[in-house]
């Protein structure tokens, strides 16, 4: 089919295309399994979630081919102005959307509605590749935490972060939706690919693990304890110079400091993620019939499943309704309890296989745009595949973010299928031009 | 691109770490649902039915405990529709005696949002007794349906309708907005039953029954540990003395208008009537609630749903002389002893306002005992025109403001819903009316005299009377002593409010002059009672709407006063006529528990003139 070099398929990675699509498939049949009751069969019947889906589905169809026919250096031409437009809609929504349980941001549409948040993530990723693939920006591979360097050899390294940053703070402060901007923060992996220093990682990680221990240890003698191992095994690491013993005063007083304002910043979550924080690290006392509900009965549902599931339509958990949410960040739920430890290797192998391929796809462009924006596709599908199957396992806090192509719901659904469908294109045309 | 080639391992490093979480989650997989037995066990006994358990709602008493609402038992029918099949459909219809196609249009109703298939929702509201009695027979049969039980208010003695309130169905949009409600929970609507909903409520408890997958119930989950038990709802101790109450609405029966007493040392409601009013078991139960509702509503003559004590604005009549005198003494412009001229009228302004006989000039205790028009007119215009304001405006801001002091103008700020402020006109509302510079302190000198624009609620005429008895305060009136069993109550009722005017002689005058409204000589001498001292002053509150109002205040005895007291009934005439008597029985009726004086009770609880004034307009309708 894509012999011709005028069809739309001309160069399109055919394996991706298939993943994709099975993807879908697969999803929607758990989606109807997850709403499946005995009153309503009729799968176009619209007024239930399969049908709509089906909606949604075909929709997304129509997007896929559309962007497949416009020219590629559309996208590299206009990735500041996407942008700018979706920033721009993520600031007109709080004025103009309506609030649904205390978010903003919606766009509603009679009984439809938009979320212009989820298109940010292709937007941001479009306008990263544009940033970075610049021969000028180059980002600088040095670990240094003085303040000094930090200004003068970072600064593209902070330019290419308040991309990500403006509409993460956006999102999360401004529309109240933790679970979407929260995935911005995948797109450290691209810097982090274009040559942001491990350091920095290892640092960012350094303080989220200690923000955990500091939540589960409680007691003061514990809490020393534990700064001891830190200032040991840190002047046991940098020992060798005396230069770096400032480094390790420096990096234990960042580390109290840490520990001293993780209460501060507990208190100054909202009550539904403290309690999401508590289920996940078992602090306190979690009654598994109010706030640890959701974890508990995902688990219970996924773990019923064995070794090869209950079978199709035959889940009793899910159809019972008692996950909540199970057709759309829970659906995992459903593939779990229905299609056992078998069924749910393959949805996580199919979904690891295809950001696999997108990073292999990627790692073959001549041009550096198209590879930017290829690891941005593949880091923001895994942060959800992580995330989503992390929460419903007991891993993750619960934060509401959807399992790629398989949760119901027109706004992901497009969005992923707009994020993906862009670097397919950009892929198909790696042979004809050097960007 | 040299960058890239040095960077080239990255790739593998991020593949490596996204394989390395997929592998972490695959094998964590693998145990829960594998290994660990805890889950599928879970599984099986992991059908759960909610079942809300309703607290009783708190009862409520009066100050000497004696019962005012007490609860019935009372009987839902729910049913969760998709577990009906193979249900007694016709069997249903009979019990309920209600059609198929009754029948089906409920089942829809309960499947359609916000209701659902899958969960409970009302079928038939409220069953009588006997319809319970001849379901639960059957209820075996009838798969998909329970009963659940609650409660409905019931009322020992029909009286305090206004004041105690009605529970009903909560609206929609509230259930929506309060997370303790859902829809077809009750709730407080008016009353206290508004006002401390949050403590008549209690808590409701869950139970959680385990189910099979055939939707049978097999157990209670973790043996009952996740459970609530609905917690009652507390009792309340209202300050009303329920045989006061009860004997002032048999008083107000074939009036309109209201009676308000409080007990002064305190600010405790003693009893609120509000007439005509209706038994409060009329508004309880599910068909006959809605039925008896519109009745109600719809009464246009009597208005009975109407709360008369806390939002009928009366202009107040001679009765606001007393804030007058008070206001005047404590000035300085008059004195005990200080006599204006009465020409059958206010000579100034060539005998109007009008005055009725009452033989000359009078002192400040003796206007107020004759209740002189004259003099008041005088008394306005002296502190609206003092000289110690540059202007009357500011004279009558003057008067206006200490006149707030006293709760008129203003909510009071009780413990019950909807009471409203009365109105206390003010110098924009006047420059509207005539002008800027097109009025003067004669141009309303009827203000000095109660009329004009000036309203009260009879809640705030019985605070003001309220006020005399103490002397210069008073409590913020309200209803309840306490709730629950330690009787807790609010600390803004224990703050004495003082008034602006605090100058003792002035009370002391005012009080001799109401003792003398009860003496010979004064307007309510033929009401006097042997034994008490009754301080009281009359008023004929003139109103747009046909016949004088007829307004009492009094407060007794004289030293330390047990009660303070406002009655009003509408288009009656003079207050010496029918509010004078029914205070004064009121108040033996408090004082003594008994009344001596059988030919004034009987003409009281006699007097129809709702039917006299209604024929009265119907002839007018004929003449015109």
């Amino acid at each position: 089919m894509a012999r011709n070099e005028n069809s739309i398929f001309y160069g399109v990675d055919r394996v991706t295309l298939v993943v994709y699509v099975l993807l879908v498939i697969m999803g929607w049949l758990n989606i109807y399994a997850a709403v499946y009751n005995e009153e309503h069969q009729n799968i176009f019947d619209t007024t239930q979630k399969y049908g709509k889906q089906l909606i949604w589905i075909g929709g997304a169809a129509v997007i896929a081919f559309t962007i497949l026919l416009i020219d590629a250096n559309f996208y590299t031409a206009f990735a500041y102005g996407f942008y700018g437009f979706f920033l721009a809609m993520n600031i007109l929504v709080l004025f103009l959307g309506k609030e649904i349980k205390g978010s903003h941001s919606w766009f509603r549409f009679g009984s439809a509605g938009i979320q212009p948040a989820e298109f940010m993530k292709f937007a941001t990723g479009l306008a990263l590749a544009k940033f970075l693939s610049n021969q000028n920006i180059i980002i600088n591979q040095q670990f240094r935490l003085r303040l000094k360097d930090l200004i003068k050899n970072y600064k593209n390294t902070v330019f290419a972060l308040l991309f990500i940053v403006v509409p993460l703070i956006l999102i999360i402060k401004l529309q109240n939706e933790t679970g979407l901007a929260i995935v911005f923060i995948a797109f450290i992996i691209v810097l982090y690919r274009e040559g942001l220093s491990v350091g920095f990682l290892i640092f960012g990680l350094l303080t989220a693990i200690l923000f955990v221990v500091a939540l589960i240890v409680t007691s003061i003698s514990g809490l020393l304890i534990t700064m001891a191992v830190i200032a040991a095994s840190a002047f046991l690491f940098i020992r060798r110079s005396r230069k770096n013993l400032m480094l390790v005063i420096i990096v234990f007083i960042a580390a109290s400091g840490v520990v001293l304002t993780t209460n501060y910043v507990y208190n100054h979550l909202e009550d539904h993620q403290k309690v999401r924080i508590d289920v996940l690290l078992g602090r306190g006392t979690v009654d598994l019939k109010k706030e640890g509900y959701n974890v508990n009965q995902a688990k219970i549902a996924i773990g019923s499943g064995g070794f090869i599931g209950k079978g199709y339509l035959q889940g009793t958990q899910t159809k019972y309704d008692f996950v909540p949410e199970q057709d759309t960040d829970f659906i995992f739920c459903t593939v779990g309890e229905e299609w056992g430890f078998v069924g749910s290797t393959v949805v996580i192998f199919l979904e690891l296989f295809l950001i696999l391929r997108v990073i292999f796809l990627a790692e073959r462009q001549r041009s550096d745009f198209s590879r930017i924006y290829g690891y941005g596709v593949a880091s923001v599908l895994f942060f959800h595949l992580a995330v989503n199957i992390g929460m419903t396992i007991g891993l993750m806090p619960v934060i509401g973010i959807p399992l790629p192509f398989f949760s119901y719901g027109g706004s992901s659904l497009w969005s992923f299928t707009i994020l993906l469908f862009i670097f397919i294109k950009l892929d198909s045309n790696r042979l004809l031009i050097l960007r | 691109m040299s960058t890239n080639s040095q960077l080239g391992n990255r790739k593998l490093i991020i593949g490596g770490f996204f394989c390395l979480i997929i592998v972490i989650y695959l094998c964590r997989l693998f145990y829960i649902q594998v290994i660990d037995p805890q889950y599928k066990l879970d599984a099986e006994k992991n059908a759960f039915r909610y079942m809300t358990e309703y607290p009783v709602r708190g009862y409520i008493y009066d100050r000497k405990g004696k019962l005012l609402v007490f609860n019935a038992p009372s009987y839902d029918l729910m049913v969760i529709p998709r577990e009906t099949k193979g249900c007694d459909t016709i069997g249903v219809c009979e019990v309920l005696q209600i059609t198929k196609q009754e029948y089906l249009k409920r089942m829809k109703k309960a499947c359609q949002a916000p209701n659902s298939p899958r969960k409970e929702s009302i079928f038939e509201k409220q069953m009588s007794a006997k319809t319970y009695a001849a379901l639960q027979e059957k209820l075996y049969r009838f798969k998909g349906f329970f009963v659940q039980k609650r409660t409905v208010r019931r009322y020992p003695k029909p009286i305090a309708a206004h004041l105690l309130g009605y529970v009903g169905e909560i609206g929609k949009e509230q259930a929506e907005k309060d997370p303790y409600y859902k829809e077809g929970d009750y709730i407080g609507i008016t009353g206290l039953e508004r006002s401390y909903e949050d403590v008549l409520r209690g808590k409701k408890g869950t139970q959680i029954a385990i189910t099979d997958v055939h939707n049978k119930i097999i157990g209670r989950y973790m043996d009952g540990k996740y459970d609530t038990l609905a917690i009652a709802g507390k009792a309340l101790y209202c300050t009303i003395d329920r045989d006061l109450q009860e004997y002032g609405e048999k008083l107000m029966q074939g009036k309109k208008g209201a009676i308000v007493a409080i007990e002064p040392s305190t600010g405790e409601i003693l009893c609120l009537v509000s007439g005509p009013s209706y038994d409060p078991n009329l508004l309880v139960g599910g068909k006959e609630r809605s039925k008896n509702f519109t009745k109600l509503y719809y009464d246009s003559l009597n208005r009975p749903l109407f709360n008369r004590a806390l939002t009928a604005m009366y202009p107040p009549g001679s009765i606001f002389k007393l804030i007058d005198a008070l206001i005047a003494q404590n000035d300085g412009l008059i004195n005990r002893n200080t006599v204006y001229p009465c020409q059958m009228g206010y000579p100034p302004m060539g005998g109007k306002p009008k005055c009725h006989a009452h033989g000359g000039g009078k002192n400040l205790t003796g206007s107020i005992a004759a209740s002189c028009n004259s003099y008041y007119s005088y008394v306005f215009r002296e502190i609206v025109d003092q000289r110690k304001y540059p202007n009357f405006i500011d004279g009558y801001n003057h008067w206006r403001d200490v006149v707030k002091t006293f709760g008129p103008g203003t909510r009071l700020g009780t413990d019950l819903p909807y009471d409203k402020p009365g109105n206390v006109p003010s110098v924009e509302y006047y420059n509207k009316v005539f002008g800027k510079n097109g009025w003067r302190s004669n141009t309303i000198v009827s203000l000095g005299i109660g009329q004009a624009e000036l309203t009260l609620v009879p809640l705030q005429m019985a605070n003001v009377v309220a006020t005399i008895a103490n002397r210069g305060y008073y409590f913020t009136p309200h209803s309840i002593k306490g709730v629950g069993i330690d009787r807790k109550l609010d600390k803004r009722f224990k703050v004495k409010h003082y008034v602006a005017v605090q100058d003792q002689t002035a009370y002391l005058n005012v009080i001799d002059g109401m003792q003398g409204a009860l003496e010979p000589g004064g307007t309510a001498f033929t009401n006097r009672l042997k034994d008490i001292v009754v301080c009281g002053k009359t008023g004929t509150a003139q109103n747009p709407h046909g016949d004088d109002h007829a307004v009492f205040l009094a407060f007794a005895p004289r030293e330390n006063p047990k009660i303070a007291i406002a009655c009003i009934v509408e288009n009656a005439g003079f207050g010496n006529t029918w509010s004078a008597p029914i205070v004064t029985l009121m108040i033996e009726k408090y004082l003594k528990g008994k009344t001596e004086r059988p030919e004034v009770e009987k003409r009281m609880l006699e007097g129809d003139l709702i039917t006299k004034n209604n024929k009265k307009d119907a002839i007018k309708i004929k003449h015109h």
